[in-house]
């Protein structure tokens, strides 16, 4: 390897060390233009992406780059003892400002006014758990909760099994699972497009139409239902990573066992509750806790099909709206917290598992 | 035996095809009709593009009958129906069906057969205008035109992939320089450092949204790129950290120690040894990322901001266009079908790493 003397003849030396400073800033001073540039120009669209992709991705590797040759210049007990800084630091900064001391700083502001200026105590809370249309979310967040997760795992569960039968598996699985690759916003306009009021436009419609009924507006008339509606837009998203999953838990159970169980005369429906089922506890487990956790935050779905309206708001729609369009940060910051607090099981669970399975 | 068998095999492929053209259908359905022309959209689903059977005019007319009322039973050859009954087509036998157009004294009635029939009119002209910003002429059915400023997204579109890549590359290296750091360094606090990057995998982002925008006001981040690329970096790392470290502590000790003993530093270690031989891991969370940035629509709403035009990615010109243009059919479909093809290349091309990297995912917050 030709970096092998790097290391080797590594005798202090200021001036190196000195170079190394002014290219550390040297970095920065080309990071700095960069950012002005790509504020304030009026550059064509396609130049802009293409420097604004080179500017950020590459600055960041320089930034790397000549923070390791800084430390790799200092004397060497400094230089050991930075390196970890240079190697953690940057990820732990970021995820210190972007989501560890947020969490404080929003519990902060859910004790305060719209503007943060008085202390209101626990009014926000008490609005939070009150307010009719907060009711309502909570109420449909539940619903989400429950039937979108019981579908969700329910088909997957079905489609894994069946698949695991067929031919055709790898296809049928590959189509399923494709809504993954879309966004929720698209998915919102494929099954708006869906549920169109004009049988000769939504395929719902068409095919009540067909039988001899009246069409019906889904998405706003049919309540509650309506919410069952949007929850099967997310079914349609999920089904296939908790297909994915559990299949692939499903083909880890060892033949012998089920050849044996069958051997005994057991039927499909005894093997599916009595050797299935237990031994993919576990991911059905994970499957279960990730589908709960998507339900709770779900946004983008409802604000793309109904806005909320015809009752069918959730929690992450009204947190949108108190924090944006009525600007009430406090409130905003009370939904946020409660969204918080729901989730600490999950995050008990996920550390309890970390410090049972390895000796950090 | 052999027959059941075969029955339940025939039951178990049945279910299986009708739950995959349960899953594909609408796609399908949105990705036809974004190649059909506006009027078609508007006057026949898009299923009319099979073939099927359809009443067609023949060209034949026939006078009205005499004394006809609106609430007598009308009698044309031979066959008696209600007035309301005649205007929506009356079935004469022999595939022919006879309809009464205009009203009740000055109408005629037209001579209907039934054909097969499949629509295969498709245009690009609804691409054409939702990618241009420029303005786009319409013919409309009467022979009148309307203008209309086409939706520019192409803009968006260089936007969103200028948005992505960097969203994905950063926190990839950042991580994977975090993830080598809590494998193979010794510092103290490294374990309760790496305890709190667990614990943040579940936190909801929306927990941080209103002090990080904020911040973004303050330090004028507010719809930059650069702002953009740091929130989804933040959002992104404790899952890629997770990830990476899961990966990279799982790889032999011995290739890294025989490096170390030739005086290698960390650094070349990390550039020379590890990043090239955590390739999967990388690559698998890499796809997990990018279809995450490009089809968030959250965080960009927030980041971005709405007021500016300029920087809006695809997700959050689409999210408006079914606001403003909710049964411009053939706008919205061709719109949607434009930011879903590069997560649909993505996913198709690299669904092997994707696969791997759910299962070695836990729970994103």
């Amino acid at each position: 390897m030709e970096n092998i003397k790097t290391r080797s003849d590594n005798t202090f030396s200021p001036f190196d060390l000195a170079i190394a400073s002014v290219l550390v800033l040297v970095v920065f001073a080309f990071l700095y233009g960069g950012f002005i540039f790509l504020r304030d120009s009026g550059a064509n669209q396609v130049i802009i992406a293409f420097f604004a992709i080179f500017w950020g991705v590459g600055g960041v590797a320089a930034l790397f780059y000549v923070g390791n040759m800084f430390i790799e210049k200092m004397p060497h007990q400094w230089s050991a003892r930075m390196q970890p800084v240079l190697f953690v630091g940057p990820a732990l900064a970021l995820l210190a400002w972007y989501l560890a001391v947020p969490t404080v700083r929003t519990l902060y502001l859910s004790f305060f006014d719209n503007n943060s200026q008085n202390f209101v105590g626990l009014k926000n809370y008490e609005a939070v758990f009150t307010e009719r249309i907060m009711i309502e979310a909570f109420t449909n967040n539940i619903m989400w909760m429950v039937v979108g997760t019981t579908l969700t795992v329910g088909f997957a569960l079905m489609i894994a099994i069946l698949a695991d039968r067929s031919k055709f598996e790898r296809v049928a699985k590959s189509l399923i699972f494709l809504p993954m690759a879309i966004s929720m916003v698209g998915a919102g306009v494929i099954w708006k497009f869906v549920y169109d009021f004009n049988p000769d436009i939504g395929m719902v419609n068409a095919v009540v139409a067909n039988s001899g009924n009246e069409p019906q507006a889904w998405l706003s008339l049919v309540q509650p239902w309506n919410n069952l509606f949007l929850i099967l837009v997310m079914v349609w998203l999920q089904t296939g990573y908790a297909m994915v999953l559990i299949s692939a838990a499903i083909k880890g159970i060892p033949d012998e066992l089920l050849e044996a169980a069958r051997v005994d005369g057991a039927n499909e429906v005894t093997i599916f509750t009595r050797i299935i089922i237990p031994n993919i506890a576990g991911t059905l487990l994970t499957v279960i806790t990730t589908v709960i956790i998507f339900t709770l935050k779900i946004f983008d779905v409802v604000m793309v099909m109904t806005g909320g309206q015809f009752g069918t708001e959730v929690i992450g729609v009204r947190f949108y709206r108190e924090m944006f369009t009525n600007g009430n940060a406090g409130y905003g910051a009370a939904i946020a917290i409660v969204l918080l607090i729901a989730v600490i099981p999950v995050m008990v669970y996920n550390l309890r598992e970390f410090n049972k399975r390895r000796a950090f | 035996m052999n027959r059941t068998k075969r029955r339940a095999l025939l039951l178990v492929n049945g279910i299986l095809l009708i739950i995959v053209l349960l899953w594909t259908v609408p796609t399908l359905g949105l990705l036809v009709s974004s190649f059909r022309e506006r009027n078609d959209i508007q006057r026949s689903g898009w299923w009319t593009i099979f073939p099927h059977q359809e009443w067609v005019s023949t060209g034949e007319t026939r006078p009205l009958p005499e004394g006809q009322t609106r609430d007598l039973p009308i009698t044309i050859d031979g066959v008696s129906a209600s007035y309301d009954e005649w205007r929506e087509g009356v079935d004469m036998g022999n595939n022919t069906q006879i309809i009464w157009t205009g009203n009740l004294r000055a109408g005629n009635l037209t001579v209907l057969q039934q054909e097969w029939r499949a629509n295969l009119n498709f245009t690009t002209d609804n691409y054409n205008q939702v990618l241009s910003g420029r303005e786009y002429v319409l013919n409309n059915p009467d022979g009148t035109t309307t203008t209309v400023q086409g939706d520019n997204l192409v803009g968006a579109f260089l936007n969103s992939v200028t948005v992505t890549i960097p969203a994905t590359i950063i926190p990839i290296l950042l991580a994977a320089f975090a993830a080598y750091g809590f494998a193979w360094m010794n510092f103290p606090g490294r374990r309760i450092l790496f305890i709190i990057v667990v614990a943040l995998l579940v936190v909801p982002l929306q927990i941080a949204l209103i002090p990080i925008l904020r911040d973004y006001v303050a330090l004028e981040l507010n719809g930059t790129y650069l702002g953009i690329w740091l929130a989804h970096t933040g959002f992104g790392l404790p899952l890629a950290t997770y990830l990476l470290y899961n990966y990279i502590s799982g790889l032999p000790r011995e290739i890294l120690e025989s490096a170390f003993i030739d005086g290698a530093s960390h650094f070349t270690v990390f550039v020379r040894l590890v990043l090239p031989l955590s390739i999967p891991a990388l690559a698998s969370f890499a796809i997990f990322q990018f279809l995450w940035v490009w089809n968030d629509y959250l965080i960009s709403l927030i980041f971005l901001g709405i007021g500016n035009r300029d920087a809006q990615v695809l997700t959050m010109r689409i999210a408006a266009l079914v606001g403003q243009r909710g049964q411009d059919w053939h706008l919205l479909t061709a719109a949607a079908f434009v930011s879903m093809v590069v997560p649909i290349a993505v996913f198709f091309g690299l669904q092997r790493y994707f696969v791997r990297g759910l299962m070695a995912g836990s729970v994103k917050g």
